[in-house]
This record gives structure tokens, sequence and C-alpha cells, in this order.
């Protein structure tokens, strides 16, 4: 408790996802320990980029209730059944009224921060990922295709990012650099506290992306390319963004083109147990191997 | 003869890669992906020229296509962008059209 409360001084937490860190800051002594317990692996000392203050209210529980984000002048309007904010980007700042709701706190993060990420080029993903010989694999899919089963199924020696929301940035944005290879990877993947059905944070550590599946389950495991518009359109469906926002979406498609563009893409059938993490394995070196003879970086 | 002249939606976004063109409505999020012609259909959707002209410049001078089946295939395919909200459709010129996406 004693390194809580050093990190969260006058109710003042800095917590940093995918290299970002934001103060976040409430009144609340009881939503102050919950948010220290949930983001426990994510606390940091960084200087803050960014800032969230919570008003706890008795609001309504958490809701599946479609989520409002709209743009209104320079800032975002946020609103659920659970929940309201207002973001200003240009500031760096936004004012939270939830009730003391850890599912409600979630669902802001992850929206604040898909705002800040289409300014960089990265994105939030419906995908578990994890981090296997140094670099990163994101299973991507809707709810069922396969992504906390597949995480579920890692071997020990694999590092849970997430097994529900990825967190991907470009590399060379916001100072992000591999130690791996130089930096010469497009993209990383960062660990999340966003947790699904295995109900277990992710490991706060990146690595660069080797490649995205897309999951379906079938009873063998198979690895097919998948064409790049339709990558493009997997994508688009899996990448969480709130708004009807024409300027946003340009951004994010843009963003999508240069992911499918540069990061391998393929559809992974896999019958669940563990040798489906041998493919996946496998076809990581039999990229390099295919990619050295073609000479070229064509997608395997 | 009246003339049918075409413009990008303002709320979509558009973005050529590996040689197809991909369309998205940011109103709905429907997602699509334009053939060689459609594409150039599209590209030529400035709201100034006829579509008409468009056929015979953009779709007839590049592809082999009939020019009367092209000019049917054209208005089909007008006619679906425009149901989803990704075309303009009007008798007249339409002002403030987006510019071509990359």
């Amino acid at each position: 408790m004693k390194s809580n409360a050093a990190r969260f001084a006058g109710n003042v937490a800095c917590v940093e996802i995918g290299g970002i860190p934001i103060s976040l800051s409430t009144r609340h002594e009881r939503f102050a320990e919950l948010l220290l317990q949930r983001y426990a692996g994510f606390l940091s000392s960084s200087r803050p980029e960014f800032a969230l203050e919570f008003d706890i209210i008795d609001a309504g529980t958490a809701s599946d209730e479609d989520v409002q984000v709209r743009r209104d002048g320079a800032e975002w309007q946020i609103q659920r059944g659970d929940f309201s904010a207002r973001w200003n980007p240009r500031t760096g700042t936004g004012i939270v009224r939830q009730n003391a709701n850890p599912y409600s706190l979630d669902s802001v993060l992850r929206i604040v921060h898909s705002l800040i990420l289409a300014e960089r080029g990265g994105f939030l993903l419906h995908a578990g990922s994890a981090i296997c010989d140094a670099r990163a694999y994101i299973f991507s899919g809707v709810s069922g295709a396969g992504k906390t089963t597949i995480t579920r199924l890692a071997p020990a020696d694999v590092t849970l990012l997430t097994d529900e929301i990825s967190y991907v940035r470009p590399t060379d944005a916001g100072g992000v650099h591999t130690l791996q290879d130089g930096g010469g990877d497009a993209y990383q993947a960062f660990g999340t506290p966003f947790a699904g059905e295995l109900a277990k944070p992710g490991e706060n550590c990146r690595a660069p992306v080797a490649r995205l599946f897309f999951l379906a389950q079938g009873p063998e495991n198979r690895i097919d390319p998948i064409p790049a518009a339709e990558a493009v359109r997997l994508l688009m469906r899996n990448i969480l963004f709130f708004a009807g926002d024409p300027d946003l979406v340009e951004k994010l498609l843009a963003v999508a083109c240069d992911f499918v563009a540069r990061v391998p893409i393929h559809r992974l059938t896999f019958y669940p147990d563990s040798k489906v993490w041998e493919d996946v394995r496998h076809s990581e070196a039999r990229h390099f191997e295919l990619r050295h003879f073609a000479g070229e970086s064509a997608h395997v | 003869m009246s003339e049918t002249y075409i413009a990008r939606s303002s709320t979509i976004a558009a973005r050529m890669l590996a040689g197809e063109m991909m369309v998205m409505n940011s109103a709905d999020s429907t997602f699509f992906t334009l053939n060689p012609v459609a594409t150039a259909i599209w590209q030529g959707a400035d709201g100034c020229t006829p579509l008409r002209e468009i056929v015979r410049e953009r779709v007839c001078g590049e592809f082999d296509i009939e020019p009367e089946q092209a000019q049917v295939d054209a208005e089909q395919f007008v006619t679906e962008l425009s149901g989803h909200g990704i075309l303009r459709v009007s008798d007249q010129p339409l002002a403030g059209s987006q510019e071509v996406s990359r």
C-alpha cells in the first residue's frame, strides 16, 4: 500500500497503457483504490501527457447500450447509460461522470485511448495478442471466434498481452522503438489491462508485430492468406472506433491500409489444442524463408 | 435528354490499396471494394462531369466494354451506391464534391 500511496498522491494516479501516460484523478477514496487495483500493472511514474478527472455519481449500471461518441466543437462528448464524459484532444484533458464501476472505467479509458491513437496512427483492436520469441502475434475476431481460447492455449514461454483488446501503434511514432531488431518493424503491440473471459490483465510490455491472424475454429489447423482488400475490411470491422465522424474514419482507414501493407495478415483456422501454437511459430519461420528466396516483402 | 451528375458523399472515406479502391461510409460503417470499372466511375464522380461522359472517357476509353452495356452497368452501380449514401446523384451539377482519396 505504501507504493500505491506514492503513486496516487492526492488521489491522482498515472496509468500508462501503450506508452501513453494519462493522469487519472478523483476525490472518491474508494474509487481511487479500485483504480489502483485494476491498473496495478500499469501504474507509471512518467510525466502524464493527458489528464482525466473522474466525478463519481450515482449513475446507472454498466450497460451494453451502444455508446455515443460525437464531436462538439473542440471536444468529444461520450455518452453511455452508465457514464458521460467530455474529452478535449487539444488540451489533452477530460471529465468523466460515472459510478464507481470498473467496467465503466475500462470503457472510458478505451474510448479515450482510441481517440488518441487515431491521431497517432494506431488503433485498439478486438483481438487477443501475445509475445512469442520476442515478436507479437495478434488474434482477431468477433465474439466467439477464439480470442480467449487461443491465448489460454499459449505455452508457458508465451507472454500474454491481452485476450480481449489489443493495443497497436506504429513503431516510429511517439519515440517508440524496439530493441529486438533495431526498429525495423512497422508496428508494436502493447499489453493492456483490458481482460476478456480470461479475466487476467495482460503484461505491461510490448513487441514488434510479427503478424495478425483473423480467427476461425475448424477441425484442423490451417493458415491461409487474405487478399488486401478483405484484410482491410476485416480490420476495420474489428478496430474499436466509436464515432461516425468522417475525419476519424478517414484516418482509421488510412491506418488500416498502412497496417495491411506492412504486416502479414492471415486467416487462422484452428482446432483448439496447444498444437496451434507450433503452427503459429512455424508460420513466422516460413514467412522469413519465403521472403528471403523471393527477394521481396510479399506476404506469404 | 437530361444528364446525370454524380458526386462522392462527404461522409465517406476512400483509399486505394493493391489496385483496389475501398470505400467506407462513416455514417453506418458499410464497406465496399470497387472493381476497376467501378473505381473509374468513382474517380470521375466530381459532381460536374455528366455520367455519360465519365462512362465514355474513363470506362469505354480504358476497358473493353460496349458503350451501351457500360452505360447500363454504370447506372446500376450509381443507383446501388447512392442507395447506400456513398454517391450523390442529381440531374444538375453538384457542388462541394470531395477530392479523390488516395
